[in-house]
């Protein structure tokens, strides 16, 4: 049996913040794989470093060493431009506090990477609403982020993340503001996404999400301490 | 889509929107008008001075260019050496006086500016309704005069030349026909005016007023050199000053150009309020964004794209606010010319405000450039926003 190809492949890698006096080393020396179709958990006490080592994933920041390949494209050393192009393409962001741009609706919201991207209106327009059905909110796509729950606005955010087909579905904290009902909902559409062939990278300290995960990396002081795959391909 | 959200982010925040338009509208308004007041006193100046198709205006040597108090004697004399020149075509020769009437059907004196000139060849008045003056006993007066006075274009009046307010007695007395009303252009818009023939001015004004004139103007022949001909004319008469319509313009020039330095000031100052006004308001909307465009980042939206829309809201704040502006600039410049027009001591047909198109465009168009260099830096700025930083830092906000 041949193994899924990997999609993400980080190597030695390091971020450092230069706080005055006092560098914080948030990553030091990282190296993890992930193959296709994998969901991996980071979990980890606050200030480990997860949300840093998932924005370098997603090159919306770059490390200060080391080699993060995401289907075999260096990642460290893009510039704007290029990791601009990268992250709207081949990458899918999920924020904890959602982030959608108030001034859309569901639908416009999901649509606003696939204009980024030149997809026709039609297309983008027909896609959204799939969307939007997929994630439950086939009935929303006219409203606005304020006429919407906070669990229902985070599928909107989800929708929006897998807008381009990427490669990758980054997530920080996903459940972090929702309660536990809309939290386990969540974590629901993360699974049905996974089962579906999303490769997922979540970083949570929410104990039934990283449960649910099948793979779960365990981060202290910005290194993995530990890597357990619960539930194998 | 980009345009949506710059749009929709200008009508999120209404009021304030509004109030930076109203802004920028007040900015332009003044930026208009005093562009407009800087070229219109000019323009204005020129167009009323060459209106009377004169070259040379000659008055009394020592009196003030426009001054028409001070007379000269041999007024006769005077004309028929003017026109002995060679390059002088016409020679309009005027007095300028006062005359009195008693007010329709009361005894109350009123007294108004007299006139004499030549109807000929004047330029003084234009001609608004009934007809010019062609004989001795014939005159035209303005509205305010008509309006002061109670009598109607037609009637018939006893004119005087000099009333002594002790003993009530009016003297010259001569009896006139009012066949036309004029606009006169050197007076402002109150003052009461008559014109007659000057020699019926002079006469009436006795030994005091004979053959006398206050101004004489000079038509000089096409090509001819004007500058030669005023020195001859002084030359050959010291008594006299002559000022060529070039050189009333440059004295004007000279005259305004306190007041278009001050216009130049205010409009700098106009332009610098709306640039200023734009940029806080794309500023301060940015900053209230900054958590939205660095997710707009993060998900892939290019570096121009959130200039374009932060430019755009700048661009399209000024360009509202520049078209309110120019309504409202016309509406004030209106209505300051019209409270100038009543100032005393300015002819009524000095405007100040003139309104061309290509300066009202131009006010526009700097008004515009000031939009966009306004969201230059706040659009700079959301571009190069370091996004995880800023993403963590409205986290936590
Ligand atoms: N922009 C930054 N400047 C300075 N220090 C930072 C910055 N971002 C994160 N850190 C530090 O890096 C460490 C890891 O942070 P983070 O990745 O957010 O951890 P976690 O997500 O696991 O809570 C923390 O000590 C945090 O204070
Ligand atoms: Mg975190």
């Amino acid at each position: 049996m041949t193994s899924p190809p990997l999609v993400l492949s980080a190597r030695d890698v390091r971020r450092d913040y230069p706080v005055a006096g006092q560098p914080v080393h948030a990553v030091r020396g990282l190296s993890l794989d992930v193959s296709e179709g994998e969901w991996v958990a980071v979990v980890g006490p606050s200030g480990s470093g997860k949300s840093t080592l998932l924005n370098l994933l997603g090159a919306i920041d770059r490390p200060s060493g080391g080699s993060i390949s995401i289907r075999g494209q260096d990642v460290a050393r893009m510039g704007d431009a290029e990791a601009t192009r990268f992250r709207l393409t081949g990458i899918g962001f999920v924020f904890q506090r959602f982030y959608l741009m108030p001034t859309l609706t569901a639908a416009e919201n999901v649509e606003l990477p696939m204009s980024e991207a030149k997809v026709p209106r039609a297309e983008r327009e027909a896609r959204a609403k799939e969307l939007l059905r997929y994630v439950g909110l086939g009935e929303r796509t006219g409203h606005r982020p304020f006429q919407l729950s906070g669990g229902e606005q985070q599928r909107v955010a989800i929708a929006r993340a897998l807008a381009n087909r990427p490669a990758l579905l980054l997530a920080d904290e996903p459940t972090g503001e929702l309660d536990a009902r809309t939290g386990t909902e969540m974590i629901t559409l993360l699974d049905r996404l996974n089962r579906d062939g999303t490769t997922i990278v979540t970083v949570t300290h929410d104990e039934a999400l990283a449960g649910a995960a099948r793979r779960v990396v365990h981060m202290r002081d910005g290194a993995i301490v530990d890597d357990v795959t619960v539930r194998p391909l | 889509m980009i345009l949506r959200l710059a749009l929709a982010t200008l009508t999120r925040r209404r009021a304030r929107t509004a109030l930076t338009t109203a802004g920028v509208a007040v900015a332009t308004a003044m930026l208009l008008d005093m562009v407009m007041l800087g070229s219109g006193m000019r323009e204005s100046f020129r167009g009323f001075i060459e209106q009377q198709g004169f070259q040379l205006r000659i008055t009394p040597r020592g009196t003030m260019p426009f001054d028409t108090e001070a007379t000269v004697g041999g007024g006769a004399a005077l004309v028929v050496a003017l026109q002995g020149d060679p390059d002088v075509v016409r020679v309009a020769p005027i007095i300028g006086t006062k005359g009195f009437v008693t007010r329709a059907g009361t005894d109350s004196v009123i007294g108004a500016f007299l006139l004499g000139l030549d109807p000929t060849v004047q330029g003084d008045y234009i001609l608004a309704e009934g007809r010019d003056v062609a004989a001795p006993d014939e005159m035209v007066v303005n509205a305010a005069w008509l309006a002061s006075t109670g009598y109607a274009v037609g009637d018939t009046v006893a004119l005087a030349a000099g009333y002594e307010p002790q003993v009530r007695r009016l003297r010259g007395i001569k009896t006139v026909r009012i066949v036309g009303r004029g606009r006169f252009v050197m007076l402002a818009g109150g003052d009461r005016a008559a014109a007659l023939p000057i020699a019926t001015v002079q006469a009436i004004g006795g030994e005091e007023r004979r053959d006398r004139v206050s101004v004489v103007l000079v038509a000089t022949r096409t090509g001819a050199d004007v500058e030669a001909v005023r020195a001859r004319i002084e030359r050959a008469d010291p008594r006299l000053s002559a000022l060529s319509t070039t050189a009333a313009l440059r004295f004007v020039d000279e005259r305004l150009s306190y007041f278009r330095q001050l216009a130049f000031i205010l409009a700098s100052v106009s332009l610098a309020v709306g640039f200023l006004l734009v940029t806080t308001l794309v500023t301060v909307s940015v900053n209230e964004r900054i958590g939205e465009i660095a997710v707009m980042r993060a998900i892939g939206v290019a570096r121009w794209r959130i200039v374009a829309q932060v430019m755009i809201e700048g661009v399209a704040l000024s360009a509202v606010g520049a078209i309110l502006g120019l309504g409202l600039g016309l509406v004030t410049a209106r209505w300051l010319n019209g409270i100038l027009a009543t100032f005393p001591g300015l002819p009524a047909a000095f405007d100040f405000f003139l309104f061309e198109p290509s300066a009202a465009f131009r006010s526009l168009g700097m008004i515009v450039l000031c939009g966009i260099a306004a969201g230059v830096w706040p659009a700079w700025r959301a571009a190069t926003l370091p996004i995880a930083r800023t993403l963590r830092e409205e986290a936590v906000a």
